[in-house]
């Protein structure tokens, strides 16, 4: 595996990325962003475009965070953090929250990953078999019953392990399940071929791209 | 006359056995029964099986139950959260069980223990630790597991207004588990901010029917507070 540098290439960054996943989200979806990275996209959808967001804890229809002096302490999401309700926001209990998750009615969640295979397995709650106390949260439902599940992670790891691979080593979330990965570095579609390449970030070769992904890449054809 | 009004926290938790299975409501500290907790604590039953999407933040509220060991084993599916030490030390020490459960099939498991299904199929976990020593079956070409039912002897649920034949009304993200923990436990213990007469919630308004609520206690403490 080679580590050299991507020489000419611009790494998205975080607020890159997010408005690049926001760009492929149309209007009418009903859209679940994962704790972490994945919820800054929302700040990315123009509020013109009517996306509705879901939260696990029985929020559908979520706006962005409040101002410090306009907090509803009664309105929080997943991530626990105060968020606000848009004009055609409703409130709803866990059971029915997750029958919108599980029974397939949302369009898309966008979940952050440790790893992700070619075939789609991706792995996102826990680095070992035998971790301490491992919390799965909502990531199981979410990666199974979401119609389309995106994953947006940094391509490899802080030590450039490769995060796009050909079997997960980790702990599986769902088998089979992703459609699309956003990386700092590209756009990947899953499909039954493996990775396809969509898009690559400004001045990177698909060398280099390939230099930094463990599972093959393809080209669109 | 119907009346599921009780007068004090010990009326509240009469009964409560040790060994029982006690669901406690409530995302983050937003719908938590934290007066009920309290009361549990001082009521003193043991051996306990808690079942609530986290394992408790800092030394109070299910922490403390915890702490005091007084929990035998904790069902949840997050136990992480800003300050998890208590569950964590109790843990590491092997002096507490953990199950650990999809948060949606957490709230389908007591959703189905409310409604008479003993058992039920869900393609969450499915080819995962969690399917492990679980029935699967395919069902047109896709793996679903195998969820059993979770009932609770006991359920200890937040409400924003109750009346004295137990219907309930919930805030915000404040209805989150209460509902479903309501349905699932033979004992069903509520506080609720606000006490209503009989008739003054909009019949169209209420979120969980007073048939699956025991006792009402009225615990008007304002905001929750802190995660």
């Amino acid at each position: 595996m080679s580590a050299t540098a991507v020489s000419a290439a611009k790494p998205l960054t975080r607020p890159e990325m997010a408005a690049r996943v926001a760009r492929d989200i149309p209007e009418g979806w009903y859209v679940n962003l994962g704790i972490g990275i994945p919820t800054a996209v929302a700040d990315h959808v123009p509020v013109e475009r009517e996306v509705v967001f879901h939260s696990e804890n029985g929020v559908l229809g979520m706006g962005p965070a409040p101002a410090k002096d306009a907090v509803d302490p009664w309105l929080i999401n997943a991530g626990k953090q105060y968020v606000t309700l848009r004009d055609g926001g409703s409130f709803c209990h866990h059971a029915d929250s997750f029958a919108m998750i599980r029974g397939g009615h949302l369009d898309l969640c966008v979940l952050g990953a440790f790893q992700v295979a070619e075939n789609g397995d991706i792995a996102n709650w826990a680095t070992s078999e035998n971790d301490t106390a491992p919390a799965v949260g909502g990531a199981m439902d979410l990666a199974a019953g979401a119609k389309r599940l995106w994953v947006m992670m940094e391509h490899t790891t802080k030590d450039g392990a490769p995060k796009l691979v050909r079997r997960c080593t980790y702990p599986l979330t769902a088998v089979g399940a992703v459609k699309r990965i956003y990386t700092n570095l590209a756009v990947i579609d899953v499909t039954p071929l493996g990775f396809v390449v969509r898009d690559m970030a400004p001045g990177l070769t698909f060398e280099e791209l390939q230099a930094r992904t463990e599972a093959t890449l393809h080209v669109p054809g | 006359m119907i009346d599921k009004t009780v007068r004090t926290m010990a009326e509240a938790m009469a009964g409560i056995q040790d060994g029982a299975t006690v669901l406690v409501g409530g995302f983050g500290a937003v719908g938590q029964p934290n007066a009920l907790i309290d009361g549990l604590i001082e009521q003193g039953a043991k051996d306990l099986v808690i079942a609530a999407n986290n394992a408790g933040v800092g030394h109070t509220g299910l922490a403390r139950l915890m702490e005091l060991g007084r929990v035998r084993k904790i069902i949840c599916s997050f136990p992480r959260s800003s300050d998890p030490v208590v569950f964590e030390t109790l843990y590491r020490a092997g002096r507490i069980e953990l199950e650990i459960v999809p948060q949606g099939t957490l709230a389908e498991r007591m959703h189905a223990a409310g409604a008479g299904i003993p058992l039920f199929f869900t393609a969450t976990g499915a080819g995962t630790k969690m399917a492990v020593g679980k029935e699967t079956r395919e069902i047109d070409g896709r793996t679903y597991v195998a969820e059993t039912s979770l009932p609770g002897d006991v359920a200890l649920i937040e409400a924003w207004e109750g009346d004295r034949w137990g219907n309930l009304t919930f805030r915000k993200s404040g209805r989150n588990f209460n509902p479903v923990m309501a349905m699932a436990a033979k004992l069903t213990i509520v506080q609720t901010q606000h006490l209503r007469a009989l008739g003054e919630i909009d019949p169209d308004h209420v979120h969980t029917p007073g048939i699956f609520v025991d006792r009402v206690l009225h615990v008007p403490y304002g905001d929750p507070s802190g995660f």
